[in-house]
């Protein structure tokens, strides 16, 4: 089976990506969530923990929890910031991130983010080629 | 030590299951997705590898009376054909087993099922007993012999009369019968896992292809077979109970109405279960009211004082609600009970529920 790797985002080992949304002067956004393959591994996702608005980040850090039916997962930041936004429409729908993991099913959207930290990031190729 | 597998290991994995380790055994815990499985069992018709389980055959003059000392229910009320859920239990009374005892059709004996990884414990105990008693019977660990499948859901009884033949449908719950499906020679029991109507047939493994092919419904695995038991409140043999990491009398577990105190021979650990009839703790089903996942291993609190765990738990597919099943003081078990369920140190609202859950 193959799973989509958008060639825009990075990815960290542990399946969580980071698009950075906007790259103006100090105000650098990003969004985050699970990957194709990580909702496939996952299975019927029931129930997500994320941190709430204005919390702070660090990445490589845990910063939430993902239960399918059969499994519970921690989540890892791909990168440091603030919360900025929470796709609370996951609460009730948490199955979008079956269903659209790089849209709909996304987390998080993060500011102050520093991209030089995208640097420690797979690129879409590399880690296509670690869930190989 | 190496796993078991299932006789159809192979093609299973061709059709896209993935696998986990259980009982000892390398079985496919999902072939599409488990609420997929789920759904088809309730609304239709799903089949289940089951070769996991254990069979026991047990003839001679004095299999009745080995059956009867090494169960709980009561063996005598069987005729052939006929079949009771039971207990095994140890002379502490707390339960080393849950298992089907089938009277075999035609007089060829009995025939028990024990859980996946307990075939060789139970084959031990009922020849040690055996060679105790001095009793004239044979004892037959007959697990590698057979492949084993369910095929459950409202259209199950339609679904084995075509592959079978239409006498199926007089096969009454808990009974069990010959047939024949792909030309196979089967056992069809009117049993199951899941709260639905459905079989479980048991065929020669070598002849599990022909037989598994013959069900013309959704492949269902592990995963689903866990939510479908739960939902009903259902025990799972080594983790509602286990000897060692969750020892319960057939009463604490909820299946005191499988012990025939009155029932003669008695069974091993008849005195000290007559005793305990009340027990203290009590196994019932809880539905989480806050966000969260109940989940084996999770305590239950009331204003903070841990009183009780959990010991299964999940997202119901069919209410969309979260469900667990587990141990409370007696005290605590009537359904509405107010209670916490401890998720990640978060005390999340919860209250005592009958089962099947609704």
């Amino acid at each position: 089976m193959s799973f989509e790797t958008p060639d825009d985002l990075r990815y960290l080992e542990t399946h969580e990506w980071a698009r950075v949304e906007s790259a103006e002067e100090s105000a650098t956004t990003a969004r985050i969530g699970i990957s194709d393959f990580a909702q496939d591994e996952l299975g019927d996702v029931v129930f997500v923990e994320l941190p709430e608005p204005g919390e702070s980040l660090d990445q490589d850090a845990q910063f939430g929890v993902i239960e399918s039916i059969k499994a519970v997962s921690d989540l890892y930041a791909p990168l440091s910031g603030t919360v900025s936004a929470v796709n609370e429409t996951l609460f009730d729908e948490p199955e979008l991130v079956n269903d659209d993991p790089y849209g709909d099913g996304w987390m998080l959207e993060l500011e102050d983010v520093d991209e030089s930290e995208l640097d420690a990031l797979l690129a879409a190729d590399a880690y296509a080629e670690q869930i190989d | 030590m190496a796993l078991r597998m299932p006789p159809l290991r192979e093609r299973h994995a061709e059709r896209g299951a993935t696998f986990t380790e259980f009982g000892g055994w390398e079985m496919p815990v999902e072939f599409d997705s488990i609420r997929t499985e789920h759904t088809a069992v309730r609304e239709a018709a799903g089949v289940f590898d089951v070769s996991h389980m254990g069979e026991i055959r047990v003839g001679g003059p004095d299999a009745l009376e080995l059956m009867q000392r090494l169960t709980t229910n009561d063996v005598t009320r069987l005729s052939p054909g006929e079949g009771q859920y039971s207990a095994v239990v140890d002379d502490r009374g707390v339960v080393l087993d849950d298992t089907v005892v089938y009277d075999l059709p035609e007089e060829a004996g009995y025939l028990f099922v024990p859980n996946a990884g307990h075939d060789v414990r139970m084959y031990e105990r009922w020849t040690d007993h055996r060679e105790e008693w001095g009793l004239d019977a044979t004892v037959e660990d007959a697990t590698e012999e057979y492949g084993m499948f369910a095929v459950q859901g409202p259209d199950a009884e339609a679904l084995l009369a075509d592959a079978a033949d239409e006498s199926v449908r007089d096969v009454g719950r808990f009974e069990i019968a010959t047939t024949t499906v792909a030309d196979v020679p089967v056992l069809a029991a009117r049993t199951g896992y899941t709260g639905e109507d459905g079989f479980e047939i048991l065929c020669p493994a070598d002849e599990s292809k022909a037989v598994w092919s013959a069900f013309d419904c959704q492949p269902c695995g592990l995963g689903a077979r866990d939510t479908l038991r739960i939902e009903h409140g259902f025990l799972l043999s080594g983790q509602d109970f286990d000897p060692e990491d969750e020892p319960r009398t057939p009463y604490e577990a909820g299946i005191g109405f499988v012990v025939k105190l009155d029932a003669e021979p008695a069974f091993v650990g008849r005195d000290t279960l007559a005793e305990g009839t009340d027990p203290e703790m009590r196994f019932v089903g809880v539905e989480l009211l806050d966000r969260g996942v109940p989940r084996h291993g999770y305590d239950v609190a009331d204003d903070g004082e841990v009183i009780g765990h959990l010991t299964s738990g999940t997202m119901s597919p069919t209410l969309d609600r979260p469900v667990g099943l587990g141990y409370v003081p007696a005290e605590y078990a009537d359904p509405g009970t107010r209670v916490q369920v401890v998720v990640r140190g978060k005390h999340k609202q919860a209250r005592i529920s009958d089962t099947p859950f609704q």
